[in-house]
């Protein structure tokens, strides 16, 4: 007991110290470095917590998607000093981000020092309302059922997401290609590991999302893998985007959002209402949506690295 | 029987452990790029390899003893490719830089790890 003890408070302090190091660091390189390493320990903390559905998605999406989007920024920043002062905020700005993010933080501590001793739970309540839904992970029947439209309106935000970065793309170069072209690499390690870890990704992708019904897993740690196993390629220089024009490509990305929003709507003729699931339909109806948003959220993952068109469309 | 199978693994764990406290102070100590490679990518093969081979036994059955051995398969495909990536850019610097300070370049550049 004390042992575990030991080691929270260790785990503790280290995502604390990472943190403070992230903020201090003077490369960006660096400081990038030191988020990824934040967000992998605090990984470890949702684990020690018992709460693996978000330890998977905090290093899936937290760590590694977000981390590779701003290593991408690094890397593509090199040599921008004007454009990087301009936009780096003013002191008064960073005072005031840090106070809004001081009392923030000491309000939560607050409210969880305060709590009275047996916390109040809904558990009990959600556990006992997921039984006709047939799935045997809790908190996937809560994102799917209870919390339906929350996770409805997340899956259209990432719709918002890739549009926000297509549309920086300048005027003459819409209808490209996203992204900058990579150099094809013929031998090499990374051409190696581009040839090889797809086809073991790609299966350990629909795994994890599959498995969310019953265990910790789900679309978004799923999709998030299968955008990995795209991504590898596309820097190795393999495979190269489809235009942002490419109606399958659109459809990808809209897929998830429309079958969820489809679903909902038909809960008003078929159930009690938008987003009900009609007795005896809810796991395959939950399944289905699991698959679309799958398939979804590895596409536009994959748009949000790759960046907006950057080559003029050729004609 | 069990105490048997419960003294080797917690040998191999330990031993898996003694890498990675290796790996990382490697990492932290050693004066240039390539030498802190080869420390960390001990801890991945080795440290790695040990604590899965020490955890085997006690996995509940062979679906999860093989995603045991899936992970550290990946893990070591992963730590290769990026060790000889960042290996093949340490060589690409070496190259750039016409004359390093021979060879000793410790304090000034390695402060950071």
């Amino acid at each position: 007991m004390t042992a575990g003890l030991l080691l929270d408070l260790l785990l503790a302090l280290a995502v604390l110290g990472t943190a403070a190091w992230t903020l201090a660091a003077r490369s960006q390189f660096a400081a990038v470095i030191g988020f990824v390493v934040t967000g992998l320990l605090l990984t470890l903390v949702w684990v020690r917590l018992g709460a693996v559905d978000v330890a998977l998605t905090e290093a899936a999406i937290g760590a590694g998607a977000t981390g590779v989007i701003l290593l991408y920024v690094v890397a593509r920043l090199r040599g921008g000093e004007a454009e990087i002062s301009a936009a780096t905020p003013s002191r008064a700005q960073r005072a005031l981000a840090a106070l809004l993010a001081l009392s923030v933080g000491g309000a939560l501590a607050y409210g969880v020092l305060s709590l009275p001793d047996p916390a109040p739970s809904l558990a009990e309540a959600a556990l006992a309302g997921t039984a006709p839904l047939g799935l045997g992970n809790p908190v996937s029947a809560v994102l799917m059922a209870h919390r339906g439209l929350d996770t409805l309106l997340e899956a259209i935000v990432l719709v918002f997401a890739v549009l926000a970065v297509w549309s920086m793309a300048a005027d003459h170069r819409w209808g490209g290609r996203p992204g900058p072209v990579f150099q094809r690499e013929e031998h090499g390690p990374l051409s190696l590991l581009a040839r090889i870890l797809p086809p073991v990704g790609i299966v350990i992708g629909i795994y994890i999302a599959w498995v969310g019904a019953d265990s910790p897993g789900g679309k978004f740690q799923g999709g998030t893998i299968l955008a990995a196993m795209w991504v590898l390629p596309w820097i190795a220089g393999l495979v190269r985007p489809p235009s942002v024009t490419d109606w399958r490509l659109r459809l990808m990305i809209a897929i998830g959002p429309l079958t969820f929003l489809a679903v909902g709507l038909a809960g008003f003729v078929v159930a009690e209402g938008f987003l009900a699931y009609p007795p005896g339909f809810a796991k395959p109806l939950i399944l289905l949506i699991e698959a679309a948003m799958t398939l979804s959220v590895a596409a536009a993952l994959a748009c949000l690295i790759a960046g907006p068109p950057e080559r003029r469309r050729r004609a | 029987m069990s105490l048997l199978v419960g003294a080797f693994s917690t040998a191999c764990v330990l031993a898996g452990v003694f890498f990675f406290v290796a790996g990382t102070a490697g990492l932290i100590r050693f004066p240039d790029t390539l030498s802190r490679v080869h420390a960390l990518t001990k801890a991945d093969n080795l440290g790695l390899g040990l604590i899965v081979l020490g955890l085997l036994p006690l996995a509940p059955g062979l679906g999860a003893a093989l995603k045991l051995l899936l992970i550290w398969v990946l893990v070591v495909i992963g730590g290769a490719t990026a060790a000889q990536l960042i290996g093949a850019a340490a060589a690409r610097d070496e190259h750039a830089m016409p004359s390093p300070p021979s060879g000793g370049r410790g304090l000034g550049e390695g402060g950071v790890p």
